[in-house]
């Protein structure tokens, strides 16, 4: 947990882009810990082939590809910390209330259910069909979007 | 004959036994359970170290007697200490860090690219009830755990400074995550047949009478193994996929400012990844340890070496892909291959075995003739230098 803090504030109070990007891998990792121990096995697996091995690499290859970002040093904070430090108090107070006002349900049942991933299959592909569907076709379209953005147009023909 | 059978398939789980029972004598129950752990753990670390000390020899040696030379052969009988030099080489190299490196990272990334590849170890059945950990998670970690190597890659190429570096290091993030999509895919049929994501049990489910029931057995299992083990292959940076390392094109890739110890690290990694990337191949398509007669681990050791053989051999025999084959490979081949044969096991499930056959051949030659006519080579016009002639 204290790791996960520590790596956390290291990706936003960093120079370095590169080494914010491999903080925040470090913190992910580290969350995947908690959902490990959580008993979470399935959870922390797919969190890591998603966010570490898909989107850090990613970024990573954003940051590559601007190279002279990635060699200088760049400050991250600027005038307006406070306002933003006011904002995020507001936000974490809510946050709170929410989480104490929220009457989890910890019963005996919930407690033995044992998350598998037969189960989460089970729930995807029957109770929750529609909503897995639904975010299936967003990202459907969000991707044939980037190709139409990222293409280039035919060259014209010579003549 | 029967029981000396059991007791060489068994032997290393007994050994593990007996020495528990050994310390359950004087000492209390956590620390039989964490000494289990300790035993299973101190295994993998000394056979990672070792299988790769004597895959470079392997490779070495069979490399030679492909180009019709011998190989290394004056160290030991037939080169056999070879590996131990070679080690002892490695570590009195002084270890040289470029000036305008990146200090922290530079040391890091030899470091951290060692740890996955040891990870994945834990996962893979050895032999009948020889996997250190049978998680139910299984295949998933080692796809997770293996999405991780691109990370160190990436921090040892720009740590460098180096163009040459910072190129491979580019090279290798657009093709591992290119060949990590068709292999996750490709491995699924496996996954749906055995239902279940334990590696142990994907090779419990592969027995069947003399235990032969393998999955290659079947259309899609041959079609599933071929683009598991050439993703397998890229996954790991070995020729022909050794685009971010090509010698020839960018010095050494990641590792050209790597020396000593540093670079073997590097080295010891590319190969425990190779070994343990053939293991899973055999687990999930050649019944891992299943097999008649023979000892389990020797069915899964025979498999994996055979497997890594092929590598070797594909080392020897192919040229380089270039960069645009490489990713047209990947997404407009193996891809849409993949995704039909997910289909084509869904299909096999519910129908019966011969007709199954027929419809499963069918559609698969339907759909490599579609594929290789879709991907035809394309040639550029030919460029006229205006000034070189």
């Amino acid at each position: 947990m204290a790791a996960i803090l520590v790596f956390a504030l290291g990706v936003v109070t960093f120079r370095n882009l590169f080494h914010c990007a491999l903080c925040l891998a470090a913190a992910l990792i580290g969350t995947a810990g908690i959902y490990i121990a959580l008993q979470a096995e399935f959870l922390a697996g797919v969190q890591i082939l998603l966010y570490v091995g898909g989107v850090i690499t990613l970024v990573v290859f954003a940051i590559m590809l601007t190279e002279h970002l990635a060699g200088k040093t760049v400050r991250q904070n600027n005038a307006q910390s406070l306002p933003a430090i006011v904002g995020l108090a507001g936000f974490v107070t809510a946050l709170i209330a929410l989480i104490l006002k929220t009457p989890w349900p910890v019963t005996e049942a919930a407690l033995k259910a044992k998350t598998s991933a037969m189960g989460l299959g089970e729930a995807l592909m029957g109770t929750y069909v529609f909503p897995f569907e639904v975010i299936s076709i967003v990202l459907l379209a969000a991707l044939i979007g980037t190709v139409v953005i990222a293409k280039k147009d035919a060259p014209e023909e010579r003549p | 004959m029967e029981n000396i059978g059991s007791f060489i398939d068994m032997i290393f789980v007994t050994a593990k036994a007996w020495i528990l029972a050994l310390l359950g004598q004087f000492l209390p129950v956590w620390i039989v359970v964490l000494a289990s752990i300790v035993i299973s753990g101190v295994a993998i670390l000394c056979l990672g170290p070792v299988i790769m000390m004597y895959l470079t020899l392997l490779e070495r040696k069979v490399i030679g007697r492909i180009q019709n030379r011998y190989g290394p052969n004056r160290v030991g009988i037939w080169g056999l200490l070879q590996p131990i030099a070679d080690g002892i080489k490695m570590f009195t190299k002084e270890d040289i860090v470029p000036a305008n490196a990146d200090k922290l990272i530079h040391l890091l990334a030899p470091i951290m690219t060692v740890v996955p590849a040891l990870m994945i170890f834990v996962v893979v059945p050895f032999g009948r009830q020889m996997t250190a950990a049978d998680l139910n998670i299984g295949f998933l970690y080692f796809i997770a755990v293996s999405s991780i190597t691109i990370l160190p890659i990436f921090m040892a190429s720009w740590s460098s400074r180096n163009k040459y570096s910072l190129l491979g290091g580019m090279r290798t993030a657009a093709q591992l995550i290119s060949y990590e999509v068709p292999m996750t895919l490709a491995a699924v049929p496996a996954i749906m047949m055995s239902q279940s994501l334990s590696t142990n049990t994907i090779v419990l489910t592969q027995a069947g009478s003399f235990g032969l029931n393998w999955f290659i057995f079947t259309p899609w299992g041959i079609v599933g193994f071929i683009v598991f083990f050439l993703c397998a292959t890229a996954e790991c940076n070995r020729p022909p996929f050794d685009l971010p390392e090509a010698e020839s094109e960018l010095v050494a890739g990641f590792h050209t400012e790597y020396s000593g110890m540093k670079f073997a690290l590097f080295y010891m990694a590319e190969y425990m990844n190779a070994f343990t990337l053939c293991g899973i191949a055999a687990t999930l398509f050649l019944g891992g340890w299943q097999g008649p007669f023979l000892p389990s681990w020797v069915w899964f050791f025979g498999k994996t070496l055979a497997l890594i053989c092929i590598m070797i051999w594909f080392r020897g025999t192919f040229p380089r892909f270039r960069v645009d084959h490489l990713m047209a490979f990947a997404w407009k081949f193996l891809l849409p291959l993949t995704l039909v044969n997910i289909l084509l096991t869904a299909l096999w499930q519910f129908t019966s075995a011969s007709a199954a056959w027929l419809f499963s051949i069918m559609i698969l030659a339907a759909m490599l003739y579609m594929l290789v006519k879709l991907n035809r080579v394309f040639v550029p016009e030919k460029r006229n230098y205006v000034l070189a002639d």
